[in-house]
């Protein structure tokens, strides 16, 4: 009904509801808000996990995931607000663009909401808040940009460099004690991609058992295989052909051939035929004279033995991503047809050594002195399964967070420096503009402050006199202080090495204040009625 | 009455299973019609203008959409009303016609069916409004002829263009960078233009987006971007000098579209056929690479071991290129699609200057890059983001500006934005009205109305008061006889909108105009509505 009492028409199909005004941002700063209240807990040092439990008849206990990752928990969350859905969005963006960052964007959004709601309540306009945010992102953006500091890529500095940012990423998780220990192993492992940014060539095997600091970088390369029954376990000066082809009983493929004979003789013959190809393949195989098969598919028993017979030893059934580390690794080609003998010394992959090694209860083979030696196996070890998730995902921060500095070099201070930096730049650009969007610059440089604020809390600190304190060092001229989450009180970050990549503080900046910006200018929601689905 | 009785008296039934139906009639029809349209143009109206809002959608399957593309929202309210469809249609053809404009046209609607139910309730029949309207709509057509102004779009770097690109594009969530997607989209049309024929094939422009980065990282691509990568990983991973073979067929064993069985009866046939599929296979890859390709564009999938031939050959290869990239890569590259592997010749492979695969983020992403092509100029526009519902809205809103430029390029008149064009016009027919003499006097005079609500509707969204700024513009307009007076939303301290620089494309406010009359007179005319009861 209208305000007059007519009695409108249904316009919308049932169960389709429209919210306008007032209720749709009231439901948009809801939504969104209880997502950044939901992680945030998790930022920082000092933070906490998170334990996820699926949903669905049978699994209620299974697979439950322990981890402190911002995108892992948004990942896995339900939710049906759709603010909340398009904050989950930019933390997906986040992992998937630079690693990590991805619970400090959902925070700055979700702060951001929180302010603009205040002001909307003073009867701001929402585009008169965007307004002030765009003024102050860029401000923002700037000041961020001119603090931080670029080294050589090829400097001691840069190495150092990676070595502290490692170590602050890792902070925040769960292997915070070891983080030394890790830091060393992570950079180890991105410095020998050569630039590269392609992880796919960083294996991360885990292995229950042993502790956390049993975990080690391997030099070689790891397959999680094992060396068919009856090849030699250990090969000197490796010559591997890397092949992905039918050892099975490698059908014909052409379309509509089927087996129709009239007499048992003709089968066998048939077999034999085919028992014929298959040696003939082998024997191609032969020609290139390897030591070492490496096969994607499955191999039958015949094959096998025929390459067992020629002194080859064989491993089978490699995933694809292991066959392309393989291939990375030792130089070798990915063989389908085994027609070029000739182009043997291009096609075959070297390795110094390939032996069967044990970790724990299971049998891998490793590769070591590899041809190319770019591709690189981090082998993580701990109490139980859920720990050595929670060290995966940490670890993949990592590295993406150093593959990201080595793409872009610059780096800033850590400890909330950067954002308290950035804070000030607002505050002072504020008080140069004129009009209601100077409220909105400011209403920024606190939702700015908080992410410190909600450091500082978690730490269980005092975190209103933390953060004033820390305000005034930096007005003081001491740009280099930052949070010490170690005894709660405000330091030189030059000192504790604290440092962070200017990359990540950047993405996050700029996906927070988009998804803001897009929530704030929503004044409508429409819901469509959901889609009836059969259960069945 | 649905029922009627025969010269007996006996009841009978002219609507059957009248029970089950609801019907409407009569004023109460066209009142429930009108309501109905209006709902939808209310909720359209608060997104017009450079400050109007967005709209939040959740479609059936949950996915959360945010726009101010008047087309998007109301193609997914899921709208079930028979009247309120119709305006969806409206918003949709002024989409397919103009692609620009789609907001301002529901609203314009709604405002005339506002305008039609104060008529009604004084008793004007319907079809007089409608009359009326048709004749207002001729009459501001008109009017709109003579205020357009032609401009030179190729003066002054194509300022005019990007002028009219960020127009477009001030209204919605990426207006921050208004002015540098206003460039690129206007040398992405002018690069693809045909300036003799005064004619843009939006198809060489492809608009791709993939999340992360933010909206300023958008960049034109002077190529074709595809979302693929090399089919075997150790392929060369940038050809120079490419030249291109684009094939439809698959790198496998035919298959007859006859549906047979080759039965294998003994040992020989056996090893034959087995010769014979390894054969195809060489036999593929050595066509492909006579011909003098050096990189080949599949539709279809590859065999293991014809991928490992094409790697073996140096000839690198993509799989599964979806069938309109392969048009687009033939029409740029000047290749033919080549459907049988027998029928490669030189001729037919398409050159371009590169093509390289490139990387994003961390997730090992990869796409392929396709520059410098021989035959025309395929652009590709490459749309960053931090979110997909950002990358989405700005997909629509560059898809916006496009068509305004290639609009620009047909038509070179223009009129000018912030509604003095449709306050010029409301004044005109407002003058017609007074010389009419018969009852569409009314409705002439409340189409002015109608065409006054837009600027209203402007003023009202970006905080001013409607009623207040409208007056005041109108009355500058008569004072000064300066057709170009309109709402200043931008609060840039001057309602002349040539200062302003908001340019609009005459061709799309006419059928704006045209267009909301029509659907308005439609309305007008139904006045009995039978529905089944249960919707």
């Amino acid at each position: 009904m209208d305000i007059v009492g007519n009695v409108l028409p249904q316009v919308l199909k049932d169960e389709a509801t429209e919210d306008k005004g007032e209720m749709a941002r009231l439901q948009s700063f809801v939504g969104a808000i209880a997502v950044a209240d939901l992680v945030k807990t998790t930022l920082g040092p000092k933070g906490m996990d998170k334990i996820l439990k699926p949903t669905g008849p049978g699994q209620e206990m299974t697979h439950i995931t322990v981890t402190n990752d911002g995108a892992t928990i948004l990942k896995s969350m339900y939710v049906e607000n759709p603010a909340a859905k398009i904050l989950i969005e930019i933390s997906k963006t986040q992992d998937e663009e630079v690693g990590d960052g991805t619970t400090t964007v959902a925070v700055l959004a979700g702060e951001l909401l929180r302010e603009g709601e205040k002001l909307i309540q003073k009867r701001i306009h929402p585009q008169q808040v965007i307004a002030g945010w765009r003024i102050a992102r860029d401000v923002a953006l700037k000041r961020l940009r001119d603090i931080s500091t670029e080294n050589d890529i090829e400097s001691q500095e840069f190495h150092n460099d990676l070595i502290k940012i490692a170590k602050t990423t890792l902070s925040s998780k769960l292997i915070t004690t070891d983080r030394d220990y890790f830091a060393d192993l992570c950079v180890k492992a991105v410095l020998r991609l050569k630039g590269s940014s392609n992880l796919d060539y960083i294996q991360i095997i885990k292995i229950p058992g042993g502790t956390i600091r049993d975990s080690y970088l391997d030099d070689g390369f790891i397959l999680k295989k094992q060396i068919t029954i009856g090849c030699k376990r250990r090969i000197e000066n490796a010559k591997i052909l890397v092949a992905n082809t039918a050892m099975d009983y490698d059908k014909i493929k052409i379309y509509g051939t089927k087996v129709k004979v009239n007499s048992m003789d003709k089968v066998a013959e048939i077999e034999a035929a085919e028992k014929e190809k298959m040696k003939h393949k082998v024997d191609k195989i032969l020609q290139y004279q390897p030591t070492v098969f490496v096969n994607r598919q499955l191999i039958y028993n015949y094959p096998e033995q025929l390459l067992a017979d020629a002194g080859i030893t064989v491993i089978e059934h490699a995933d694809f991503e292991g066959m392309e580390r393989v291939a990375a690794a030792t130089g070798a080609e990915i063989l389908s047809t085994f027609d070029a003998p000739e182009r043997r010394d291009q096609i075959l992959g070297n390795c110094e050594l390939i032996e069967e090694i044990m970790i724990g209860e299971e049998k891998m083979i490793k590769f070591s002195g590899c041809k190319k030696n770019e591709a690189c196996t981090i082998v993580l070890r701990g109490s139980s399964i859920h720990i050595l998730d929670e060290v995966d995902r940490s670890i993949h921060d990592v590295l993406c967070v150093l593959i990201t500095t080595v793409k872009n070099r610059r780096v800033v201070w850590g400890g909330g420096n950067s954002e308290m930096q950035m804070a000030a730049a607002c505050d002072e650009e504020a008080k140069r503009v004129q009009g209601k969007q100077a409220l909105a610059i400011e209403a920024y440089a606190r939702a700015l402050r908080q992410l410190p604020t909600i450091i500082c809390d978690n730490g269980g600190y005092d975190s209103a006199e933390l953060v004033q304190n820390f305000k005034v060092e930096l007005e003081k001229g001491n740009l280099s202080y930052g949070l010490n989450m170690n005894d709660g009180s405000i330091g030189d970050m030059k000192e504790l090495g604290v440092k962070e990549c200017m990359r990540v503080k950047e993405q996050a900046l700029l996906a927070a204040s988009e998804a803001a910006e897009l929530i704030m200018r929503v004044d409508d929601i429409v819901k469509c009625a959901p889609r009836k689905r059969e259960r069945a | 009455m649905s029922l009627a009785f025969d010269d007996y008296g006996r009841p009978y039934i002219i609507l059957r299973e009248q029970g089950s139906k609801k019907r409407m009639k009569g004023l109460e029809a066209y009142k429930s019609n009108i309501l109905a349209a209006k709902a939808i143009a209310n909720t359209l109206s608060s997104s017009l203008g450079p400050k109007g809002m967005d709209k939040m959608l959740v479609s059936p399957d949950g996915d959360v959409s945010v726009t101010n593309d008047g087309a998007t929202i109301v193609e997914k309210m899921e709208i079930q009303h028979p009247t309120a469809k119709l305006l969806v249609e409206l918003s949709q053809s002024q989409d397919a016609e103009i692609g620009d404009g789609t907001t301002g046209v529901v609203v314009l609607a709604g405002k005339l069916l506002e305008q039609a139910l104060t008529l009604l309730d004084k008793g004007i029949h319907p079809l007089k409004i409608s009359d009326g309207f048709d004749r207002a709509c001729d009459v501001a057509i008109k009017h709109l002829e003579t205020i357009s102004e032609e401009i030179d779009i190729q003066a002054n770097e194509h300022e005019a263009l990007i002028q009219a690109a960020c127009t477009a594009l001030g209204s919605k969530v990426v207006s921050k960078r208004k002015r540098e997607l206003g460039k690129i989209a206007v040398t992405a049309v002018l690069d693809v233009a045909d300036l003799n024929r005064k004619d843009v094939n939006l198809d060489l422009i492809k608009i791709q987006t993939k999340t992360g980065g933010s909206v300023e990282d958008t960049r034109l691509i002077s190529g074709i971007l595809i979302d693929k990568d090399m089919s075997h990983p150790q392929m060369v991973k940038e050809v120079n000098d490419a030249k291109i073979c684009l094939l439809t067929c698959p790198f496998e064993p035919p298959k007859p579209k006859t549906k047979h069985n080759i039965n294998i009866s003994s040992a020989e046939d056996y090893k034959k056929l087995y010769q014979q599929e390894q054969q195809y296979f060489v036999d593929m890859v050595k066509l492909v690479k006579d011909s003098g390709a050096n990189i080949a564009l599949c539709q279809w999938g590859f065999d293991d071991e014809a991928n490992h031939l094409l790697l073996q050959n140096n000839l690198p290869a993509v799989r599964w290129v979806s069938g309109t990239d392969v048009e687009l890569i033939a029409m740029a590259t000047g290749a033919r699609i080549i459907p049988r592997f027998q029928e490669i010749t030189p001729e037919k492979l398409g050159k371009a200057g590169s093509v390289k695969e490139v990387q994003f983020g961390t997730s090992n992403e990869r796409m392929l890059v396709i520059e410098n092509c021989q035959c025309t100029k395929a652009v590709t526009i490459l749309i960053r983001g931090g979110s997909q519902m950002i990358v989405d809205e700005a997909k629509r809103s560059i898809h916006d500006a496009i068509c305004v430029i290639r609009n620009l390029i047909k038509d070179n008149r223009i009129v000018y934005g912030g509604g003095s064009a449709e306050l010029a016009c409301a004044i005109q027919v407002l003058q017609y009205a007074d010389e009419v003499s018969s009852v569409e006097q009314y409705a002439i005079r409340s189409f002015a109305d109608a065409l006054e609500g837009i600027p209203s509707c402007l003023a009202d969204n970006c905080g001013l008061n409607p009623i207040t700024s409208v007056a005041q513009a109108k009355a500058r307009q008569l004072q000064e006889n300066n057709h170009r007076i309109g709402i200043d939303c931008m609060e840039l301290g001057t309602t002349d909108m040539k200062e302003q620089r908001i340019y609009e494309t005459l061709s799309s406010k006419k059928q704006q105009i045209q267009l909301a009359t029509q659907v308005v007179k439609m309305i007008l005319k139904i006045d009995d509505v039978i529905a089944p009861d249960d919707y």
